[in-house]
């Protein structure tokens, strides 16, 4: 068990180091000069100067990746061209409100995408599976920022349960957190439920079908037993599975709920850095979300054997 | 062939079985409207130029953020633009990116796959590669590139196909895998048949149907991410209207006009839903095994 993890973890380390090298060289091999770029049309020659000084441009490429890599491995993410300030401590003063909403997205998520895939499956052909499918197609089909903006028209505007936005951290009370994180939560939630829920189905439909099932029937076990005991224990694997690769889904979704919801985490700090252009913090962005993303999946493949005991390494 | 419902199918079932037609295989009612509301879109799209009552670019500062009417069908924006003519005519970029990501990211895809999966010593740092790109959250990804390349139409599209790329060519890898493996693959390479004729003639074939399908979802989640993307400030310029930047603009005005986000959303979402409705309907043709699974 310990030697598969530490191999897991090790086998990280080229995945991150290949998307750091792409991340590096998209910035260095795009056409034309990047300083340009990155400046606008309106740059003085001493703008771009100062752009390309601080991005390290001026030194050969092989210099600059070096010098890069070494700041990485520091965790120094660079300076950002609009503040001034580091980028890692941006970031930081940034992921706050992010992780919260994000938390509390995955919990509901999972809350309500999985008995809704067990009871699609359970209630195979009928009009519960049939409502979970549309639900699960149409959550797939409407943009993430379409879903927050009914939400804001429904229950902010017309039934005005909640604020409209804003963000209010935990430790200004419990209340006044839920009811702002409560409809980014939801809005993020739809396209993870939809594809929670529909794994959940097709997962369980597969184990139902096995005769264990139809042996613990028999012998009288009750059905919410068979269901979430028998069957949703073996049906776990694939379930996690997209759980994890979902995540990539749901950190993309973070970037624009944020600025649909106005809620300063690190979601707008990008958007305001693609308006700005300050592709330091678009950089770094990519780098985190990746380390965070292959975390993810590290745990989740960790995980397997928690549920299915059957896999060991 | 028609299947007689019994009790154990749905009322919904037994109306797709009713109207199902017998045309090699069962296509259901839901595909079916799909199709339909998907070849409205598309026409109504394309020839929106001809029956749009107003340039869709004509602005007009006596009328701003007026409600509908019978003069402007869905009201105009901020900068008196008709908002029927640019949700219209936009879908004809939104569409064309859609297809057009589809086609560039499957021909890549296919290219890299084909390599990967027959040549071994390619196939290590290619996937690991592909790996790499995965791990990185496709709308970032093309937030940097097009914060890179400008906004441009084209722009736009290489950044859609970027991350689609792997995903791609994940699913030619596997197939080519298991078809190098047939009878007639290794009979073809002990004759001495060319390398690219084996890859070509009798590799490649095999891809197709599968790519068929991803091709589709594919264009869906293109014409979503052009949205989020628009949505973001990172998208086509906002001379050529998409439904992604007309929503975009209506941001500041939503609580005053919402309808300026929800009719483009409504036609994207609809629009969206049928391409993907129409993508499982083919998976389901194509692999009868994937079907079973789905239930």
């Amino acid at each position: 068990m310990f030697l598969y993890i530490l191999k897991r973890v090790l086998a990280t380390i080229p995945v991150m180091v290949i998307v750091a090298i792409f991340v590096f060289l998209l910035l260095r091999l795009t056409p034309g000069d990047p300083a340009a770029i990155l400046a606008g049309d309106a740059a003085t020659p001493a703008q771009l100067e100062r752009i390309r000084d601080r991005l390290g441009l001026n030194d050969p490429l092989i210099t600059q990746f070096f010098t890069w890599m070494g700041q990485l491995l520091r965790g120094d993410l660079g300076t950002s061209l609009l503040s001034n300030t580091s980028v890692s401590g941006m970031l930081a003063d940034r992921l706050g409100p992010t992780i919260n909403i994000a938390v509390m997205t995955i919990v509901i998520s999972v809350a309500l995408a999985v008995p809704m895939g067990v009871i699609a499956a359970w209630r195979h052909r009928t009009w519960v599976d049939f409502l979970v499918m549309s639900f699960s197609v149409l959550g797939f089909s409407v943009p993430v920022f379409v879903i927050g903006y009914i939400l804001i028209q429904i229950f902010a505007i017309e039934l005005r349960w909640v604020p409209v936005q804003g963000y209010a951290d935990p430790s200004a009370g419990f209340g006044a957190f839920f009811s702002r994180a409560i409809l980014p939560s939801l809005t993020l939630a739809t396209i993870y439920i939809a594809l929670i829920a529909r794994m959940t189905r097709a997962s369980m439909l597969e184990v139902l079908g096995e005769d264990y099932i139809r042996t613990a029937r028999a012998k009288g076990v009750r059905e919410n037993v068979v269901l979430f005991r028998h069957a949703l224990r073996n049906a776990a694997v694939p379930i996690l599975t997209i759980i994890g690769t979902g995540f990539a889904l749901l950190i993309s979704g973070v970037v624009v709920t944020e600025s649909v919801f106005n809620i300063p985490g690190i979601g707008r700090l990008t958007v305001d850095a693609i308006l700005a252009r300050d592709y330091p913090v678009i950089q770094a962005m990519i780098l985190l979300t990746a380390g965070i993303y292959v975390f993810v999946n590290l745990i989740v493949d960790v995980s397997y054997s928690f549920f299915d005991p059957r896999i060991r390494y | 062939m028609t299947e007689i419902p019994t009790s154990r199918h749905s009322a919904f079932q037994v109306l797709t079985g009713l109207f199902s037609l017998p045309v090699g295989a069962r296509i259901g009612v839901g595909p079916m409207i799909a199709a339909v509301i998907l070849v409205a879109i598309v026409l109504a799209s394309i020839f929106a130029p001809w029956y749009v009552p107003y340039d869709p670019l004509a602005m007009d500062a006596m009328s701003r953020l007026k409600p509908p009417s019978e003069a402007h069908l869905l009201g105009t924006d901020p900068y008196g633009r008709d908002t029927f003519s640019r949700v219209m005519t936009g879908g004809r970029v939104s569409l064309l990116i859609g297809v057009g990501a589809a086609v560039v990211s499957v021909a890549v895809g296919l290219m890299i796959g084909l390599v990967a999966g027959f040549f071994r010593a390619a196939d290590g740092v290619i996937m690991r590669i592909m790996d790499s790109l995965m791990a990185i959250p496709a709308i970032l990804l093309a937030i940097a590139l097009v914060a890179l390349n400008g906004p441009s139409l084209s722009s736009v599209i290489i950044a859609i196909t970027v991350p689609e790329v792997p995903r791609v060519v994940r699913l030619v890898r596997s197939v080519v895998l298991s078809a190098r493996e047939e009878p007639y693959v290794e009979a073809a390479i002990a004759l001495g048949s060319s390398m690219p004729k084996i890859l070509i003639q009798h590799l490649m074939p095999n891809t197709f149907a599968p790519l068929i399908v991803q091709g589709t979802y594919i264009c869906a989640s293109a014409i979503l991410i052009e949205a989020i993307l628009s949505f973001l400030g990172a998208g086509v310029s906002t001379e050529i209207p998409t439904w992604g930047n007309i929503m975009a603009e209506g941001r500041t005005y939503f609580q005053i006009k919402p309808g300026l986000i929800f009719w483009p959303g409504f036609l994207l979402s609809l629009c969206i839903l049928a391409i993907n409705l129409l993508g499982d309907t083919a998976r389901d043709l194509l692999d009868p095994r994937m079907k079973k699974r789905e239930g």
